[in-house]
């Protein structure tokens, strides 16, 4: 045993419990939990992606089985609150990467408005190619 | 303005109390008055037992860290006027086991520090005890606002992942790190690298942004942990695909 851990065992050191309620003692804090929670929602997308993907390749009535199940209420709430987590989870990770990437042009270094401006630039570039392809 | 306010400070004696409690104390509210003058009024003049640690009263030595109305501040800058007419709530840093009062346990930082090296590491062998490292003033703001920090400790208090998993290196620990990792002059990075592209190393943080908004030397610790996650990617993802000589 060091002598640290000697003496704090000697202290009768005081450990404040953290209470069930601390994610709602900030904005930022609860932010952080619902982005945590958020992988949930993702993970939903990943399943419901592949129930697709299967439905397709399994024929038309499958097909037609899945477009039920979308339509179905429940589906359909689950999916609003799912698209509403991810577009947290998006526009919270592209904040972050202004902080993340540091690009110098010369001496001079990329204002984080930029960088932010060009992610977003990219997920409306992305969606406009994927919206074209569904859509032609 | 008042003439006097109101400071209620959360107290544990661990040789009395098995349970913390409040005292309230009121004190000359003065506009020069920071809290840390109000606690050193009730120390000399009304309470000798309170305990609480301070220094400078300028901002620089990094001791005087509490929880003042729930935030994490400098006791020697955050101003009694401010909360006028009160009551000043002043708490010991949060996330920390508490000695006495105010004074909390520091070894967990104390410990951790060390473990990123955050001194220059010498590329050299046997360095040349005459030489110069020069550096350009652009080379220099690479780092310069990460060393700012004062190890006062306040960016663990403000952390939820820090409260959540205390293995967590902390923002602090990682901006340090960052300080010498950016320096020109430091060839360190490989060996700070294990620590901290660790689970318990950039990646437990969750970029609650937290430890930049409590920093009082705006150093921007969130920022030097995102920044290093892209450099840690960067460098496992080359590991992977390079050959040894191109990385």
């Amino acid at each position: 045993m060091s002598t640290r851990d000697a003496a704090s065992s000697e202290q009768r050191l005081y450990r404040p419990p953290v209470s069930l309620t601390w994610w709602l003692r900030k904005p930022s804090y609860l932010l952080f939990g619902l982005r945590e929670l958020s992988s949930v929602f993702i993970a939903w997308f990943v399943v419901y992606l592949l129930m697709l993907v299967y439905a397709v390749s399994s024929g038309s009535a499958a097909y037609q089985d899945f477009l039920d199940l979308s339509a179905n209420p429940l589906v359909l709430i689950l999916n609003v609150i799912a698209l509403a987590f991810v577009l947290l989870h998006t526009i919270t990770w592209f904040g972050l990467a202004p902080k993340a990437m540091v690009l110098r042009l010369g001496a001079r270094r990329v204002p984080p408005g930029v960088i932010l401006a060009a992610h977003y630039a990219a997920w409306l570039v992305v969606s406009a190619v994927v919206a074209w392809v569904i859509l032609r | 303005m008042p003439e006097t306010i109101t400071i209620e400070v959360w107290r544990y004696r661990p040789e009395q109390d098995s349970e913390p409690a409040w005292d309230s104390y009121e004190v000359p509210l003065r506009k020069e008055w920071a809290v840390l003058d109000g606690l050193n009024h009730i120390k000399d003049q009304l309470d000798g037992t309170l305990s609480y640690r301070w220094s400078c009263r300028m901002g620089i030595c990094g001791s005087c860290g509490m929880t003042v109305n729930g935030e994490p501040k400098l006791s020697c800058s955050t101003f009694l006027t401010d909360y006028a007419p009160g009551p000043v709530r002043v708490e010991p840093m949060r996330n920390f086991p508490v000695i006495r009062d105010l004074v909390v346990e520091m070894g967990d930082f104390m410990a951790k520090l060390p473990t990123v090296k955050p001194w220059l590491v010498s590329g050299d062998d046997e360095p040349d005890e005459d030489a110069e490292y020069l550096q350009t003033p652009v080379e220099m703001d690479d780092y310069k606002r990460y060393s700012m920090c004062i190890n006062c400790m306040l960016c663990y208090s403000a952390c939820p992942v820090y409260a959540l998993d205390p293995e967590f290196i902390g923002p602090a620990a990682i901006a340090l790190a960052q300080r010498y990792n950016l320096d020109s002059r430091d060839a360190g990075a490989e060996d700070r690298r294990d620590v901290l592209a660790s689970a318990e190393g950039v990646w437990a943080c969750t970029f609650v942004g937290e430890c930049s908004v409590a920093c009082p030397k705006d150093v921007d610790p969130a920022g030097a942990i995102q920044r290093y996650k892209l450099t840690a990617a960067t460098k496992a993802v080359k590991d992977l695909l390079l050959p040894r000589g191109a990385r």
